[in-house]
């Protein structure tokens, strides 16, 4: 039986500090964080992070293991996610969900809280000077920075058996993933506009690398969680979505393809030949008829390759339901809209515009090149795609959009609102950031599987949270209304 | 849901039939195009000025 999809989403934030003598990328991600957080920081606790584990065993020579910047600005928030400074960028990193609608509510929640510290910050600097941020994954110029996915995966599944699955899966599922760029980089070939902001940036199949030699897909083992049960599968080859039928659909599919590869033996005829070519072909082809050649010789489009996928999706949710997956309510909502969205994609894909971000952008930019008789290369059209990802909501052209009716919103703005604020109730993250409202000054730090509460008297306590369902509601709601003081929390958890 | 009752993936008939459903006459071409126009008359007044400059002016650091 699968375990739960606890899952959510890590962004890397673009920013920019304009009109500055200095435009100091991390100073302005500092001071984003700092101009948000109004209450007392709490700080992240780094004892569980190991970054470098591979989770195809022994370290790997020569494998550089991305560093952990431990004086950078790191917060906790209570909403239970974690907001900090990640190289040089702002990145949010969502509380963890159980299904693909909570995470797509605490994605956009995300977004907001950037607009609100883009706001807070800018109250700070000198005038003429801004801080702008920007939720996409390149700067057109060779530079990428990633939106990450992070699922709950059965550890008792052997990882070659999932590499295996996932390097069609990530391959072909860039034609709903993809967050439409102008032009290619990183000596990709030429493209005139393509489907994936990140395809140009990867360059391998399996690796634990994320900035250099980007792999398909990511070895990181760190699961935040008891290493003897779970893996956290951490996912880089994924654009930000802006589109909630985008963010649904990457998450939801790719739940229930998870699911089901722990569940049952995934046929293997859909391996592909030269997986990091195909990335590449399959996004700089927004017809969607490229073709790609599979390790028996043959050929398909990333579509077919997604209706197979699909196929057997619905034959596992047959044979063994979706409970893993966010149940029929959201499990089966993600198998009818991503049953659609094929058929639309086969069909004609500009059809699903208002719906995935790649085909939304590409029809605004069409309709420029229409109306002002643009050539490609024009950099109006790249001004266009940048500011399609503004996060500012006057300046957003997809906020824009939105605005005007012709996207499809899935989640409501209130719960979108509530979730700025408080966690999911489904997962510990509603542990930890209720913990954080209630006792702000207790909570001495926190991090994914821990939180580590001051009560009064020596020493520090320190309250493990190695299993991601614990912590619910459900769980220690009662629990923390009844406990009165931290100390008597620790001691009411303790009997 | 019996396995014959569920959607699946519609024959090519089926689908031509969808194109020409969603195949608009002229005068709903018209009121879009002029929707259109209205649009890209409001994101023109939101669109940064200097396209060739601010485009470049926007350099990231590598991240990850």
């Amino acid at each position: 039986m699968a375990i739960p999809k606890v899952c959510g989403i890590e962004t890397e934030y673009g920013v920019v500090l304009r009109g500055a003598a200095d435009p100091n990328p991390v100073l302005a991600s500092s001071l984003l964080i700092n101009g948000y957080v109004e209450q007392r920081r709490v700080g992240w606790d780094f004892e569980d992070e190991s970054p470098d584990r591979d989770a195809r065993g022994a370290a790997r020579e020569g494998a550089m293991a991305p560093e952990v910047e431990t004086h950078l600005v790191n917060t906790v928030l209570t909403n239970g996610a974690r907001y900090y400074v990640d190289h040089a960028h702002p990145e949010y990193s969502t509380p963890e969900c159980l299904d693909a609608l909570e995470l797509v509510v605490a994605d956009k929640a995300g977004e907001r809280i950037l607009a609100r510290s883009m706001r807070a910050a800018n109250r700070l600097l000198d005038p003429g000077q801004e801080i702008v941020v920007y939720k996409n994954n390149s700067d057109g110029k060779g530079n990428s920075y990633g939106t990450h996915e992070n699922y709950l995966v059965d550890r008792a599944v052997p990882f070659a058996h999932l590499v295996r699955v996932l390097l069609p899966w990530f391959v072909s599922r860039q034609v709903f993933t993809g967050a439409g760029k102008v032009g290619s980089e990183n000596g990709a070939g030429v493209a005139r506009y393509q489907i994936s902001q990140r395809a140009d940036f990867f360059e391998e199949e399996v690796g634990l690398e994320t900035t250099l030699k980007r792999p398909i897909v990511n070895t990181r083992d760190e699961p935040h969680a008891d290493p003897q049960r779970y893996r956290r599968l951490h996912v880089i080859a994924g654009d930000a979505n802006l589109c909630e039928v985008a963010t649904f659909l990457k998450v939801g599919t790719t739940a229930i393809v998870l699911a089901m590869t722990e569940d049952e033996v995934v046929r293997s005829d859909l391996a592909l030949a030269t997986p990091v070519a195909a990335m590449r072909s399959v996004s700089h082809d927004p017809t969607c008829r490229a073709t790609v050649e599979l390790v028996d010789g043959s050929r398909c489009t990333a579509v077919e390759l997604q209706w197979e996928f699909l196929r057997l999706a619905r034959a596992y949710a047959d044979r063994s339901g979706l409970e893993a997956c966010g149940g029929t309510a959201v499990g089966g909502l993600v198998l009818d809209r991503w049953e659609r969205t094929l058929t639309a994609l086969e069909a004609d894909p500009m059809t699903l515009d208002g719906q995935l971000d790649w085909v939304t952008k590409l029809r605004l930019l069409e309709a420029y090149v229409a109306r002002d008789g643009l050539a490609w290369g024009d950099p109006k059209l790249a001004l266009l795609d940048l500011q399609y990802h503004d996060v500012r909501p006057e300046r957003s052209l997809y906020e824009r959009l939105v605005a005007a009716g012709t996207v499809e919103r899935l989640v409501d703005e209130d719960a979108v609102t509530a979730a700025i604020t408080d966690p999911p109730a489904s997962t510990r993250a509603y542990f930890r950031g209720r913990c954080l409202e209630r006792w702000p000054d207790a909570v001495v730090a926190a991090n994914w599987d821990s939180i580590i509460l001051d009560v009064g008297t020596d020493p520090l306590k320190r309250i493990p949270m190695m299993e991601p369902l614990r912590g619910s509601r459900v769980h220690v709601e009662a629990l923390l209304d009844q406990a009165r003081t931290p100390a008597d929390l620790v001691a009411r958890l303790a009997s | 849901m019996p396995e014959q009752q569920r959607k699946q993936r519609p024959a090519p008939r089926e689908r031509v039939g969808e194109e020409a459903a969603v195949a608009a006459p002229t005068e709903r071409g018209e009121k879009l195009k002029s929707e259109l126009d209205d649009l890209l008359d409001e994101i023109d007044e939101v669109l940064e000025e200097n396209a060739e400059e601010f485009v470049k002016s926007y350099v990231q650091k590598g991240g990850e």
